[in-house]
């Protein structure tokens, strides 16, 4: 069967009503007797047009259809796949973008990107139609299109199946468009959009294009090849290609892989344990849900390379309970892996022997932590204890055990198959390769994007995401969750790595990137991220018990109005302590998000202050949307 | 809480059968205490007290050290869900977004507080940390059906729904 039809079906995708599209392709299949194949698959990360529909017919070029319904869908089947036809205002545009006229021009797609002076989209689809009917060209087929993937530049133009892409197109231009791209298979140099895709897929390489729930899919995408390759290299060159692939810990704190790998390795101990840390509780981060349901293979290959190296014999994934469908997947992929003998005793006649599991968390952030992730896996309560020793030394049932974050464990796989030193092209200096963010909030198009380290906050929320929702002003972006601090508009502009975030007194995080527009109250989401870390703390230490609960007391006095410069001087002081002397990461982190909005907004706190019961009365009122929001205090430059 | 009194016989030997069942499902297993709660708990929608005391006595672990677990992890429930169960999302992109007016409204709608159960046991209202559908957020789940974009005025028509479906 040539034909295919792919819909998203993670749970961002089925809650969109992915299964409900499904049933009416299947439908539409049955009564219209279509040669089709309609495959499951994962997420493609772009959330905002959730459900995703996929469509390779013969003859045609692969069209991504977004926001599909049942109505859509049924058009999908009559009109794409019985006519030729492409369904209006539903294609999300390729990011991919030729730049030469390689086939006949078939369908043109148009888009009025400009975020101001009304939508001309219907506009110039008339007029291209009208341009092409003077000019007799004929078979062409104008299709407005739901999103560009490029923002603010006028109206797009994309001419497949070369993906040629136009951009600041005027109505002038649409001659020449027909003339010399469509007619004479040149392209107008003057239009035509040339830069590089920002993205660069590495951990999200099988997202939403392979069934998940079938090994023969991954095994198909070079699926197990990485395995292969180690158990020819040896453990020590493992740790050298991960050594030269410059691969640090995506779960935050970016510790490098080959020498968590190095130290796990050099332990004596006969038994030990690789943990794929997979309990992703900061709030407004959805990476490694997706990956784990997209991709559930790519993290176990990760996973049996981890072990393989170190010489572990058992993992435990450690996967939120709040994931049902993530879990399924995970244990699915389990099943199989040990089906086709790839877990289980002398795996591939290597010699290595390895088992995987599942065990759930039960909402508590803390368990992000390595320690208590593994007090949690001994079915205990979630503290952490002391280190050193160090898990690698005395981990999971006091054994020798190296934890991995999901993403880390999702781009071994393919680091491996492409070569360290192929990977750590990608990235700055210090912190190599791609990461996966999870760009949220009032931003235009909330997506999962994936961008080589290096790239610049400004280009992720403006060129990939399309800039700050109804086109206001952006005020600051969040990163790091409730572990992570702000940075502000001015500050866009510095390149992601694990120092410059640092250096402005945010981190990195698991990924979570949260837009806050000029309406948003930065003492309020101050106020929202401490009362998380307050409600998460075990209790175990002061510092954190206490001194989270101290400052929120501060806080909610100063939102009130009766705050003093005095308090701020004292939630400093407070934030120092918890930061010195908390127990665990939870602790140490807490007061981030209360310094890092201090040191860029604190003119709003003291515009609380300053403004006493009245101001707080009124603030409260805009915060319940009982008002309209004023133009909010600027950033303090610092 | 304690309904000990109002238990037969019968349903003792049922616990007594059902506990036996889910300790033998992960005999084993090293620390498997959290994944036999979480069986328990998606049979019943909470851990139930006899139950606990039942797995108490069956791996001979305290009462103390089980609820010591499952009180620290917000996931157990100790109470019976309503009949329809409510969650709204409180992750930080439902929160700017406008969830903390969408719990208000259900609150005053249903009369019923976070993490409580309405009168006649018909809803229960959790508010929950990001369910990961950030992409549509505010988001809100209703018996494990995911709505998004909710906006408060979609909330009497959602409960309708609920209520007669």
């Amino acid at each position: 069967m040539k034909n295919w039809i792919r819909v998203g079906c993670d749970t961002g995708g089925i809650a969109a009503g992915a299964d409900k599209v499904i049933s009416a392709l299947e439908a539409e299949k049955a009564s219209q007797k279509l040669d089709v194949k309609i495959v499951r698959v994962g997420s493609l990360g772009l959330s905002f047009a959730d459900p995703l529909v996929e469509v390779g017919a013969e003859g045609m070029p692969t069209v991504l259809y977004g926001n599909v319904n049942e109505v859509s869908a049924k058009a999908i089947a009559t009109d794409h796949l019985g006519k030729k036809k492409l369904v209006e205002d539903c294609v999300v545009a390729s990011r991919k973008r030729g730049t030469a006229i390689a086939q006949k021009v078939a369908y043109i797609l148009v888009k009025d990107t400009a975020s101001s002076g009304g939508d001309k989209t219907e506009y110039i689809q008339t007029s291209i139609v009208d341009e092409l009917k003077r000019q007799g060209v004929e078979g062409v087929q104008v299709v407005r299109m739901l999103d560009a993937g490029i923002y603010d530049r006028g109206i797009v133009v994309q001419v497949l199946p070369s993906e040629v892409t136009y951009v600041d197109v005027k109505a002038s231009d649409i001659a020449r468009i027909v003339t010399e791209t469509v007619k004479g298979a040149k392209v107008v140099k003057e239009i035509l959009f040339s830069e590089a895709d920002k993205q660069i897929r590495v951990v999200l390489r099988n997202c939403g294009i392979i069934d998940p729930e079938n090994i023969d899919d991954y095994i198909a995408q070079k699926g197990y090849e990485a395995l292969k390759k180690c158990f020819a290299i040896k453990p020590e060159g493992v740790i050298e290609e991960m050594k030269t692939s410059g691969l640090r810990g995506r779960g935050g704190a970016g510790f490098p892989t080959w020498l968590k790998w190095k130290l796990t390795r050099e332990v004596q101990n006969p038994e030990k344990f690789v943990i794929c840390n997979a309990d992703e509780g900061d709030p407004g981060a959805f990476m490694d849900r997706s990956v784990l349901e997209s991709d559930p293979h790519s993290v176990l290959e990760g996973m049996l390379i981890a072990a393989y190296t170190m010489g572990a014999s058992m993992g435990y994934f450690y996967i939120r309970a709040e994931y049902p469908c993530a879990i399924a997947r995970v244990e699915k992929a389990i099943a199989q892996a040990r089906e086709r003998g790839l877990l289980g005793d002398n795996i591939m006649g290597s010699g290595f022997s390895f088992n995987a599991k599942v065990r759930l968390g039960a909402g508590a952030f803390v368990c992000g932590e390595e320690t208590a992730l593994i007090a949690s896996i001994e079915g205990k309560r979630g503290s952490p204890t002391p280190r050193p020793p160090f898990p690698s030394v005395k981990g999971l049932f006091g054994k020798s055990t190296a934890i991995n974050n999901v993403e880390t464990l999702a781009s071994v796989p393919a680091i491996i198959n492409m070569g360290g030193a192929e990977y750590s092209k990608h990235g700055t200096d210090k912190s190599k390769g791609t990461k996966v963010f999870a760009v949220t909030g009032k931003v235009k198009n909330a997506q999962l994007v994936e961008v080589p380290m290096g790239t610049t906050l400004h280009d992720v929320i403006y060129k990939i995401c399309g800039g700050v929702q109804d086109a206001k002003p952006i005020k600051a972006v969040q990163t790091g969750g409730p572990s992570g601090g702000v940075i502000p508009e001015q500050h866009l502009d510095t390149p992601i790595s694990y120092e410059n975030l640092q250096q402005l007194g945010s981190i990195m995080g698991s990924g979570g990137m949260l837009v806050m527009d000029k309406n948003d109250c930065m003492v309020d989401v101050t106020k929202f991220y401490l009362k998380f870390c307050v409600d998460e703390s075990c209790g175990k230490c002061a510092p954190c018990r206490v001194g989270g609960f101290q400052l929120l007391q501060l806080l909610e006095k100063i939102s009130k109005g009766r705050g003093s410069l005095e308090d701020i001087e004292m939630i400093r002081k407070i934030c120092v302590a918890m930061q010195k002397a908390s127990l665990c990461g939870l602790g140490q982190t807490a007061p981030n998000p209360v310094l890092s909005t201090l040191r860029y907004f604190e003119s709003e706190y003291k515009a609380y202050i300053d403004g006493g019961a009245v101001y707080a009365r009124k603030m409260a009122k805009i915060l319940a949307g009982e008002a309209p929001s004023p133009a909010a205090p600027a950033a303090t430059n610092k | 809480m304690s309904q000990s009194s109002t238990i037969t016989p019968n349903e003792k030997s049922d616990i007594r059968k059902e506990v036996a069942q889910h300790v033998s499902n992960w005999k084993g297993e090293e620390g498997n205490l959290i994944m036999i709660l979480h069986a328990i708990q998606n049979q019943h929608g909470y851990v139930p007290r006899e139950v606990a005391m039942e797995l108490s006595r069956e791996v001979g672990v305290t009462l103390g050290r089980i609820y010591e677990v499952l009180t620290f992890y917000h996931y157990f429930k100790l109470v019976p869900p309503g009949k329809h169960n409510i969650s709204v999302c409180l992750g930080t992109a439902c929160y700017l977004k406008g969830a903390p007016a969408l719990i208000n409204e259900v609150k005053s709608q249903l009369k019923v507080e976070e993490g409580g159960t309405t009168e006649d046991h018909e809803f229960h209202l959790d508010v929950v940390r990001c369910i990961g559908c950030c992409g549509m957020a505010p988001a809100m789940t209703v018996d494990g059906r995911t709505c998004g974009k909710v906006k408060p005025e979609d909330i009497s028509k959602i409960i309708a729904e609920t209520k007669s479906a």
